[in-house]
């Protein structure tokens, strides 16, 4: 059985990030990626906006993967492609089949998972209606688009602002096709800001808040849908309903960390994110086994993918070469109170320096105060002017200041 | 030329019908309207194996039912067809007994075994039934099947054995000249001395164009959900409600691929009225936990609708009375996919009233078949591997379906030409990210294997091509 | 005009107006937003992403090297889809200079994926 210390499964931002920092500790990497070239879903976002906070410079999706892919020419960390891992098994075994290799069994000393996110589908909101030629995720659409060269639909109509959605409209339109409005369920964009204003606003393309699809027609091709707003219960007024002749129906509802390998494992997973519970250092329940990038949660910005790769890839192989790292051990959980959704790593070690923990919040908030508290005492606070679900927020403690559960939670 | 036999209609009957008539040497035609077979009711029901418990004893229903059961168990084995004996439950609230009772006296008749269960020894085989669940009528001989799976297996096997296959051939217009058929399509004109109905919804239509007898049909919707696989641990069995006059009611049930079904309602629509209704969606809903105790609606990966057609109470398989050499088949509503293989049996001796049926010496019964992945042992894949690297390439991450498999469906006896008859046939694009990550790479494998440019790639029937516009070439006045 | 601003996930509503040559900006919370209300008004530009035909009848991804004026996308557009990469262009490689005398150049951005099998 060929052996590595850290096998990274998933070779997009995540698992090339994670790869290069077990390599820069000295470990044996080998990266596992099923597509025929790594860079994962960065290589179908050609549009601008990576990279700000990793480079300090803006970049397109392939741009952004290719500095990466470059870095990683130079180690010597070893990469499968077009190769799935089927498995993770106990004491760091992978089941991985490839069309090189077949069937193989390989132990590493730390597995990194990093395979990314899925989109939710048709299906998975029970969209009612026919089920024609026309109705794709949006992320399918950008495949077919950016990679294949195609477009999937002359008139468009998206549901969901999140900003995979977003960027489709404008790609769809910057392409010829006619993209007739955006429809959101929620009172607010999943989207940032600046992909409501460069991908809608700037080609007059509307948006309808707090509406829903409620129907497609047509068959065997797309030939319109039918949307209505929603009340308070987000349950479509039917007497209000309208319809849109379309051919192609573009879904932006949701992203999933694509965790199904760990069916069977000992890993546990959070009902909130779908991805793994984990400790600062991004490892999951099981020892030896770390998470990062959409696998774990999913990210608005690659930038922070990269930043929490290193992490999780450092510590694979500080474990792998060094045994698990030692702490004062004291473990202590990180949970959320009012107006937060999650916040993550979920778990932190008793110790020195400084850790960061992510969160998003419920909801959109205004003049609100983020405070992070512990054993009664304030660790952190800062006032801030807007929070939103869309938007992941960052806070900073001192391990010394902490003593017992840490809790995130915003005062409204 | 003429033909033997034409059988109109790729549904389950259809394909069951001409894999029958492909053990003899007669010359056989099948026409399908659609883009594949199975594409009709065929491709929207429960895939249940009824156990034959609830039919009418003395009906067509009853005998073709217990019949087709038995012979349904040992054809997917032998054709490889996935499927689950499984058994089943009709689980009844206090008050239900006597309707449990009335389903044992008509398994009693009817020969089918069956035994009424306290809720106590229900739930030894069923954990997960519903609180309110008192006792149940359990069926061991019940299950289920893949009912797309089984016909195309039907349509491939007769497909080797000479059987000719046609689809996109729907029928315009039938009449007999000099005591021959000739049967009109868009594909041409066909011509036998034996035509079998088994146009399923359209049944009537088809005996309409050559002066056989019309009857009323009635067809009724059923939406479905199918969730995940990660539901199928917690579905033992087929878990029916008591049966009432719209049909056997809203069932729970694991399907032979691996994944769980909720469904179906039971309501009246036109015959192509394949979409699904948010009120049926609702009416799943609410019925689903009076049986069931661990609905899971968020695992949902799809829903889907189906229409069936019944004519009167019990499924027409008959001779003609107005036309001589037309075999009629309708009806074959709820237990026709388990009854099929025995309706095609009887199909077979109708016709061998008319047409003398020698069996063909060189008859393929077993014919060679490409093995799903998850059948493969480790060293029987790393063989095909190394004969063909395809077989170490995933190209559907879900349902974990190979390169090689695909390829394959696309060369099958009736070849997979659309995206949707991949997915029928080897799974790809069925699993929980309903195609988003593969279906542009089963496109490129159509499309190089066949020889068929990417814009004209199909999902499944008519114009239903995904790749639109060629970028940079799509002229703006066009949209 | 009206816009919002895209600084944060406030989304400022702007209102800009201008009289006797002097902008006004409303709505505004920040300073950022003020100044983004004066450049959207008086030069609003964007980096304009898309794709370009290949010699070999593919596609590959390309981008403006700097921001050109807003109202230009659609005729930048219009030039790229005359253009042809050359089929082993390489990321960075520039396509056009100068397109439209706009002072940006046309980069390709990305590779074509290789084919699985070849």
């Amino acid at each position: 059985m060929t052996r590595f210390d850290v096998i990274v499964i998933g070779g997009g931002p995540a698992g090339m990030a994670a790869a290069l920092a077990a390599d820069a500790k000295g470990a044996k990497v080998l990266v596992i990626e099923r597509d025929v070239r790594l860079g994962g879903i960065l290589n179908q976002c050609i549009h601008a906006g990576f990279g700000l906070h990793y480079f300090g410079e803006e970049l397109t999706g392939p741009e952004y993967a290719d500095r990466f892919e470059k870095r990683l020419a130079k180690t010597g960390v070893k990469v499968m492609l077009g190769a799935m891992a089927l498995s993770v098994g106990r004491e760091g075994e992978v089941v991985v089949l490839s069309p090189e290799e077949g069937l193989t069994h390989l132990k590493a000393g730390a597995v990194v998972l990093a395979m990314g996110c899925r989109e939710r589908t048709a299906g998975a909101i029970a969209l009612a209606g026919t089920r024609p030629a026309g109705i794709y995720t949006a992320g399918m659409a950008q495949k077919m688009c950016n990679i294949e060269g195609y477009l999937v639909g002359r008139r468009i109509v998206i549901l969901g602002s999140g900003d995979i959605g977003l960027i489709m409209a404008r790609r769809m339109t910057l392409e010829g096709a006619h993209v007739e409005r955006v429809i959101e369920l929620m009172p607010y964009s999943a989207g940032l800001k600046r992909n409501i204003v460069q991908c809608l606003e700037d080609f007059g393309i509307p948006i309808d808040y707090s509406h829903t699809v409620t129907r497609v027609v047509g068959k065997p091709r797309m030939e319109g849908l039918y949307y209505a707003p929603v009340d308070e219960n987000r349950k479509p007024v039917l007497s209000e309903e309208k319809f849109i002749p379309c051919d192609c129906l573009l879904l932006s509802v949701g992203l999933i960390p694509e965790n199904d390998i760990l069916s069977g494992t000992d890993i546990v997973l959070s009902r909130v994110t779908s991805g793994a519970e984990v400790d600062e250092n991004r490892m999951t329940t099981v020892p030896g086994v770390f998470s990062c990038g959409n696998v774990l949660h999913v990210h608005d910005l690659v930038d922070n993918v990269s930043h929490e790769s290193e992490i999780a890839g450092a510590a694979a192989a500080e474990y792998a070469l060094h045994g698990a790292p030692v702490t004062d051990g004291n473990v202590y959980a990180v949970g959320v109170g009012r107006g937060v959704r999650y916040a993550l790593p979920q778990r932190i070690h008793g110790g020195e320096g400084s850790v960061e923990i992510f969160f998003r919040t419920d909801n959109v908030y205004k003049n609100c105060k983020v405070v992070a508290e512990c054993g009664g005492r304030t660790l952190w606070s800062k006032k801030r002017m807007i929070v939103a679900p869309g938007e992941m927020e960052k806070i900073v403690l001192d391990k010394r200041d902490i003593d017992g559960e840490v809790t995130v939670r915003l005062e409204i | 030329m003429t033909k033997d036999v034409i059988v109109i209609g790729g549904g389950i009957v259809g394909c069951a019908v001409v894999d029958r008539l492909a053990a003899s040497r007669v010359s056989v035609c099948l026409l399908e309207g659609g883009d594949d077979v199975a594409v009709g009711a065929t491709r929207a029901n429960s895939g249940i194996v009824h156990a034959g418990y609830d039919c009418e004893p003395g009906t067509l229903k009853a005998r073709f039912n217990v019949r087709g059961n038995a012979m349904l168990w040992s054809l997917v084995d032998k054709l490889g067809v996935p499927a689950l004996k499984c058994g089943s439950l009709v689980a009844a609230p206090v008050g239900g007994e006597a309707g449990l009772a009335e389903l044992k006296r008509r398994a009693d008749l009817n020969g089918v075994r069956a035994e009424i269960l306290t809720r106590e020894q229900a739930l030894e085989i069923e954990p997960n039934l519903a609180q309110g669940i008192a006792s149940a009528l359990y069926a061991p001989d019940a299950g289920v099947v893949s009912p797309y799976q089984l016909a195309i297996a039907f349509a491939d096997r007769a497909a080797v054995n000479g059987v000719e296959v046609i689809t996109e051939a729907p029928v315009t217009a039938m009449r007999k000249e000099d005591g021959v058929f000739v049967v009109t399509t868009p594909k041409g004109e066909y011509r036998a001395k034996t035509v079998v109905n088994c146009a399923g919804a359209g049944a009537s239509a088809v005996n309409a164009m050559v002066g056989a007898e019309t009857f009323d049909t009635e067809y009724r919707k059923g939406e479905y959900f199918v969730l995940d696989h990660t539901e199928r641990v917690n579905v033992s069995t087929v878990i029916f409600p008591l049966p009432t006059a719209a049909g056997k009611g809203i069932l729970v049930a694991p399907t032979a691929d691996g994944n769980v079904i909720y469904g179906p309602t039971s309501r009246p629509a036109d015959a192509d009225d394949t979409a699904v209704d948010a009120e049926g969606l609702d009416e799943i809903r609410r019925s689903v936990p009076l049986t069931y105790a661990r609905p899971a609606f968020n695992k949902c990966i799809r829903v889907y609708c189906g229409v069936r057609s019944a004519v009167g109470g019990d499924f027409i398989v008959r001779p003609s009375e107005k036309v001589d050499g037309l075999i009629i088949t309708a009806g074959i509503c709820s237990p026709g996919l388990t009854s099929a293989p025995a309706i095609a049996e009887y199909v077979e001796e109708l016709v061998g009233q008319r047409t003398e049926l020698l069996p063909k010496e060189d008859y393929i019964s077993s014919p060679p078949r490409t093995p799903r992945l998850e059948e493969l042992s480790e060293d029987e894949l790393n063989a095909l591997v190394k004969k063909d690297s395809r077989w170490g390439r995933i190209v559907c991450r879900c349902e974990k379906v190979t390169e090689a498999e695909i390829v394959a469906a696309v060369h099958s006896p009736v070849p997979a030409r659309t995206v949707d008859a991949v997915k029928r046939r080897v799974r790809a694009g069925m699993g929980r990210c309903q195609g988003g990550f593969c279906s542009t790479r089963v496109m490129e494998i159509i499309s190089e294997e066949l020889g068929i440019p990417m814009r004209e790639i199909r999902k499944g029937a008519g114009h239903s091509e995904i790749a639109v516009l060629a970028v940079k070439e799509a002229d703006y006045d066009e949209i | 005009m009206k816009t919002i601003c895209i600084n944060c996930p406030m989304g400022c509503p702007l209102e800009i107006t201008e009289e006797d040559g002097k902008i006004t900006v409303r709505g505004y919370t920040c300073k950022r937003g003020l100044d983004y209300g004066v450049s959207e008004y008086t030069a609003p530009v964007r980096t304009v992403t898309t794709l370009m035909r290949t010699s070999d009848g593919g596609v590959v991804p390309v981008k403006t090297s700097r921001p050109v004026p807003k109202n230009r996308m659609f005729d930048v557009l219009e030039r790229i889809r005359t253009l042809i990469a050359p089929a082993d262009a390489d990321i960075g490689c520039v396509v056009e200079h100068d397109i439209l005398a706009l002072g940006a150049d046309i980069v390709v951005t990305g590779r074509p994926a290789p084919h699985p099998n070849k």
